[in-house]
C-alpha cells in the first residue's frame, strides 16, 4: 500500500536513499543537490539508517571514497551537481571501468562559466560518454521510482556499472508535488542485499582493484563495458517490470505521450516534458494531432526503439537542454538522428537548444514548436535545423 | 582464476582487469627498466643489513642465515638506495 505524501525532489531522492540504506554515503555540498547530503546526514544523526556518513573534503574525494567503499564490498551512494560532477570528472570514468555499481543522484545544473546554479542539462551531457547508466526523471515521483530501481539494475551480474538518476535543479528538486512513496520494509525487499561475488575485503580471495591495464588489454575491457551497456537494456526492463508489478507505477526505456497516432511530435527530457504535455493536451483538443517521446533511458542509449517510435510521424523536434557548442546540434538530436539514419527511418527533425541556465521554458515556446513542426510537416521544408527556442535575438 | 595473457578473448577477461589472486608482482619483471646497476663487492661487505631492509622492490635476496645475496635483477629498478645506505662503500652504482 503507498503512502501519499508532498516532497521535493531533494527530499524524495533522500527518503529513497533512506529506504534504500547503503552502507556508505560519500558526498559534498553543492546546489541544487546540497540538500540531499543535508537531509541524509540527519537521518544517519538521527539513527534512522545505519550509514557511514563520510563529508569529504571536494567532489574528487566523494567519487574517490564511494569507489573505494563499492570496491570494498559496500553499497555506495552519493549526490552532486554541475561543477561537482565535473570535479569527479576524473573518478567517473575509474568507477564505471573498475565495474563498481555506484549509485548516484545527479541534480542537473548547468556547468559554469560564466557561473551559474540553475538548470539545465550540461553536466549530464559533460559525462554521457564516461560509461554510466544515465536514467532521466521528469518529476520527484519519477527521481524516487528510478532510484529505487537503480541498486537492482547496477548489481546485476550482467551489468555490473554504475548509474546516475538525474532530475531537473530547483524545477523539480525544489518543487513540493504530491508523490505516492513505498514502505521501508517493501522497499527493502525490493533492493535486496548486495552481494558481490568479489570484493576487496574478502580475507578468502585477496584480489586487486585496478591494475596498470596496458595496450594488450584496455581495448578488451572497453568493450567489455559496451557489452554491459547493452546488457542493461533487458535488466533495466526487466526491473522496471518487477517495479511496476509491485507498484502499479510503469517505466519504460522512454515515454510515448499521445504519439501512436501522432503527426507531429518533440522528443526532450526531465520535466520540460510535463510542459509539452500541457502543450499537448491543448492541441489536441484543437485537433491538432501532436504527441511527446519522453525520454527516461539516456545510457543505454535506446536507437532502435525510438527509431521505430517516430519512425511514422511526419515532423519532429529534439528538445536539448545543453549546447553541444559544435554549430552542428544538441547531443539528444545527434544520437536520435544517427539512430533514425542507421534504422533507415527518414523523418524530417529538427533541433532547438532550449532552457540554457535555468530559462523557462513556457507552454507558448512549446506551441510555436509545434506550429514549427506543422509547417515543416505541410511544407517538408526544414530550414535551418539548429534553433533556440527562448533565445533574445535582435529582430531581423 | 584461469591464466590470462595476450591471447585471451574479451569474454574470457575479468572485468576491469581486476586480479582475483594475490602475490603476483612477480610475474611482472620489472628489472629491464633500470639505467643504473648496484653491483654487490662481497668482500667489502659486512652483512650488517642496512640495505635489504630499504629495497622498494625487494631485490635483495636474505638467506636462511640473514645474510644477503647478490642481486635479483629481474626486478632491481637501480634507484641506488641500497648504495646510498651502505656505511661500507659494498655497493657501487654502475651504469647499465
Amino acid at each position: 500500500m503507498s503512502i501519499r505524501e508532498r516532497l521535493s525532489g531533494n527530499e524524495a531522492t533522500a527518503i529513497a536513499m533512506k529506504q534504500i540504506n547503503p552502507d556508505v554515503v560519500a558526498a559534498f555540498p553543492i546546489t541544487p543537490s546540497t540538500e540531499i547530503p543535508q537531509y541524509f546526514s540527519t537521518f544517519v544523526a538521527n539513527g534512522e539508517v545505519d550509514t557511514e556518513f563520510v563529508a569529504v573534503e571536494s567532489e574528487h574525494s566523494a567519487m574517490s571514497a564511494t569507489i573505494g567503499a563499492e570496491a570494498a564490498g559496500a553499497r555506495a551512494m552519493t549526490a552532486t551537481s554541475a561543477n561537482g560532477l565535473s570535479l569527479m570528472w576524473e573518478m567517473i570514468y575509474i568507477a564505471s571501468s573498475l565495474r563498481l555499481p555506484i549509485v548516484m543522484a545527479l541534480v542537473n545544473r548547468a556547468v559554469s562559466g560564466p557561473l551559474n546554479i540553475h538548470n539545465d542539462h550540461s553536466d549530464a551531457m559533460g559525462v554521457r560518454d564516461a560509461g554510466w547508466i544515465m536514467l532521466f526523471s521528469e518529476n520527484n515521483q519519477e527521481a524516487y521510482d528510478n532510484m529505487l530501481m537503480a541498486h537492482r539494475i547496477a548489481e546485476h551480474k550482467d551489468v555490473q556499472l554504475p548509474v546516475m538518476i538525474c532530475q531537473d535543479g530547483f524545477i523539480t528538486s525544489h518543487s513540493i508535488e504530491n508523490i505516492q512513496l513505498e514502505s521501508d520494509e517493501e522497499v527493502k525487499n525490493f533492493v535486496g542485499k548486495y552481494e558481490p561475488e568479489h570484493y576487496l575485503l574478502n580475507d578468502k580471495e585477496p584480489i586487486a582493484v585496478g591494475p596498470l591495464d596496458v595496450q594488450t588489454y584496455l581495448f578488451e575491457h572497453k568493450a567489455q563495458q559496451a557489452e554491459a551497456m547493452k546488457n542493461a537494456k533487458k535488466v533495466i526492463k526487466e526491473v522496471a517490470e518487477d517495479f511496476e508489478k509491485w507498484t502499479g507505477r510503469k517505466y519504460e526505456f522512454f515515454e510515448k505521450y499521445k504519439l501512436d497516432d501522432a503527426e507531429i511530435a518533440v522528443v526532450c527530457m526531465n520535466s520540460t516534458a510535463g510542459t509539452a504535455k500541457a502543450v499537448i493536451d491543448r492541441l489536441r483538443e484543437n485537433g491538432v494531432k501532436a504527441g511527446l517521446l519522453k525520454v527516461r533511458m539516456f545510457r543505454p542509449f535506446p536507437s532502435e526503439e525510438i527509431a521505430e517510435a517516430l519512425s511514422g510521424l511526419k515532423a519532429v523536434a529534439v528538445l536539448d537542454k545543453a549546447d553541444s557548442l559544435n554549430g552542428a546540434g544538441g547531443a539528444l538530436f545527434e544520437d536520435i538522428t544517427s539512430a533514425m539514419y542507421v534504422n533507415k527511418k527518414q523523418v524530417p527533425m529538427i533541433n532547438y537548444v532550449y532552457g540554457i541556465g535555468g530559462r523557462d521554458t513556457t507552454e507558448k515556446q512549446i506551441e510555436s514548436v509545434f506550429a514549427d513542426l506543422t509547417e515543416i510537416a505541410q511544407s517538408g521544408n526544414i530550414g535551418n535545423p539548429y534553433r533556440y527556442l527562448g533565445l533574445r535575438k535582435e529582430e531581423n | 582464476m584461469t591464466e590470462i595473457d595476450a591471447k585471451t578473448p574479451m569474454e574470457k577477461l575479468t572485468i576491469g582487469g581486476n586480479i582475483y589472486n594475490a602475490g603476483n608482482a612477480r610475474e611482472f619483471k620489472t628489472g629491464d627498466w633500470r639505467s643504473m646497476k648496484p653491483v654487490w663487492i662481497e668482500e667489502k661487505c659486512k652483512q650488517c643489513g642496512l640495505c635489504f631492509p630499504v629495497c622498494p622492490d625487494n631485490a635483495i635476496p636474505v638467506n636462511g642465515d640473514k645474510k644477503r645475496m647478490d642481486y635479483n635483477y629481474d626486478y632491481c629498478k637501480g634507484c641506488g638506495v641500497c648504495a646510498k645506505v651502505c656505511p661500507f662503500a659494498a655497493i657501487e652504482m654502475k651504469q647499465e
